[in-house]
């Protein structure tokens, strides 16, 4: 598995570090305990494609949010985490 | 047919030609009283225990493909109970104690061995943690022995105790730990549940699930709808994919979780050792091939099949702790999904619908816990409550924040 990094190129699996699906998003502050539960445990860990995040750590350290198909491993999509994800969220 | 040396003495006066088979490839029915879905050890178990305990024999095994083709087939075989945490450990020494009476009990030979695994350590602080898990274990009833460097050493001599970076300081030994045979654990179980009227059904994936209201009252299958009262899962890898059939989400992420065999060797290991410090452990097959592995890949996968660097990881871990394996040759690798869980360790429970219960999240450990998965879902399936073994199980733990962390990673499923 190879991932093309928007700011470095082609680079192989082991200066990547994957955090998991891109998806749930970080609650409000406000947020009741069910959405927190949810947030930090529940995942939809789908067979197919899935956004997930990887961070360049022995590259560039950029977040990227890459879509990848779980059954073949095949990455789809390579983009920045700050443009597809609007405000910074933890999982830093 | 009992087996024993002298149905063996008879079939090989006849030319073996008698042997009857050894369980029922059944066809589905139109209902049954429990469904269990996945004919892996975990579901076979489920299903002897619950006609040989609980008396409900209206019982099918489904399976997507032949029994045993699952994870079952992929993992590295080792069976232990070296927990620190009160809700493992009891379980799975529950599970060992069934282990040591499964040959006799299921009348076929699983051929555990206990061998032994050794937990080597490489620090002061390592060797202190050791220290209290050892306690912990003696504690709740399994066994235990902090090894200094020397009775390592006379051990396991081929160790590098010269290694720079991972100085071997001793090691914590479990010496009823140790090996069983994957396909004869299926097969016993298989044999066993048949023999009191379970009826497992091969080729057989379940596609959908008939919801009424808060429960299930069919699963659609390729080989038809079949009604049913209760329906248990027991697919670890693919739980999540079940769940979602029921509409359900669930605290799990798939994994893949490679294994290896070197060619075979003459006998050269007689235990098994784990390299935690540098992910890799081995033990020796009865074949003779070294069955070794490490950790998780680390990103969600469906694939059963794992990426190169993590064959180099492992391969580097091996030589490192054994030098003398530079030269051996790698037979084959595989990979298996497992169900990563938030706080690495399993859910036995119902899942929020009134006839829904999950056995899954086994993280990379679930051969081991075969016999007392079996035995605690058939009884929370049952009874409709978990037995005091798997009452930590519980899938509401990720809402109270009971969790069940071994390592203390956090909820991080590729850090268990």
């Amino acid at each position: 598995m190879r991932i093309t990094c928007p700011h470095c190129g082609s680079r192989g699996l082991t200066e990547f570090s994957q955090q998991g699906d891109a998806s749930p998003l970080r609650p409000d502050d406000g947020a009741g305990e069910a959405a927190w539960v949810d947030f930090v445990h529940f995942r939809d860990n789908p067979r197919g494609e899935h956004r997930e995040l990887w961070q360049h750590v022995l590259g560039c350290r950029t977040w990227l949010v890459v879509t990848r198909d779980t059954a073949t491993h095949a990455i789809l999509r390579v983009e920045p985490a700050a443009d597809v994800r609007g405000r910074p969220r933890g999982r830093t | 047919m009992r087996y024993s040396v002298w149905s063996l003495i008879r079939q090989g006066l006849v030319g073996n030609r008698g042997w009857p088979e050894a369980w029922r490839d059944a066809a589905p029915k139109d209902r049954y009283d429990v469904i269990v879905i996945g004919g892996g050890g975990h579901g076979l178990a489920t299903a002897y225990y619950l006609a040989a305990l609980h008396g409900i024999t209206k019982v099918a095994v489904l399976e997507k493909g032949w029994i045993g083709g699952g994870n079952t087939g992929r993992n590295t075989t080792i069976v232990r109970s070296n927990y620190l945490l009160p809700g493992n450990e009891p379980f799975y020494e529950h599970s060992l104690r069934l282990w040591e009476g499964l040959s006799a009990e299921l009348d076929f030979n699983v051929m555990f061995s206990q061998r032994g695994v050794l937990n080597l350590c490489h620090s002061d602080a390592q060797r202190d943690a050791f220290a209290r898990r050892g306690n912990a274990m003696l504690m709740m009833g399994a066994d235990a022995e902090l090894l200094d460097r020397e009775a390592v050493r006379a051990m396991v001599p081929g160790l590098d105790f010269a290694n720079a970076r991972f100085p071997i300081t001793g090691g914590l030994l479990q010496r009823r730990a140790g090996t069983a045979r994957h396909d004869a654990v299926v097969w016993g179980y298989a044999r066993a549940a048949s023999a009191l009227g379970v009826d497992i059904v091969q080729n057989c994936e379940v596609t959908g699930m008939v919801r009424d209201g808060d429960r299930i009252s069919a699963v659609e299958t390729t080989r038809g709808t079949i009604r049913v009262d209760k329906v248990g899962l027991a697919v670890a890898g693919n739980s999540s994919r079940l769940a979602a059939m029921a509409g359900l989400r669930l605290p799990i992420e798939s994994h893949v979780l490679q294994a290896f065999v070197s060619e075979g060797l003459k006998p050269w290991l007689d235990t098994v050792v784990t390299f935690g410090a540098g992910h890799f452990y081995v033990s020796q097959s009865d074949k003779g091939g070294l069955v070794f592995g490490g950790d998780i890949d680390g990103y969600n996968s469906y694939a059963q099949r794992g990426n190169l660097p993590t064959v180099e990881h492992v391969a580097a871990g091996a030589v490192a702790l054994f030098p003398a394996l530079g030269r051996v040759r790698i037979l084959r690798s595989w990979g298996g999904l497992v169900d990563m869980t938030m706080d690495g360790s399993p859910i036995i429970d119902r899942l929020p619908l009134a006839n829904l219960y999950l056995n899954g999240g086994w993280c990379y450990g679930g051969f081991k816990a075969t016999p007392a998965s079996g035995w605690c879902f058939a009884y929370t399936l049952a009874r409709d409550e978990p037995h005091e073994l798997n009452a930590a199980y519980r899938l509401d733990r990720f809402a109270t924040g009971h969790l069940i962390d071994e390592r203390g990673a956090g909820p991080q499923p590729g850090w268990h």
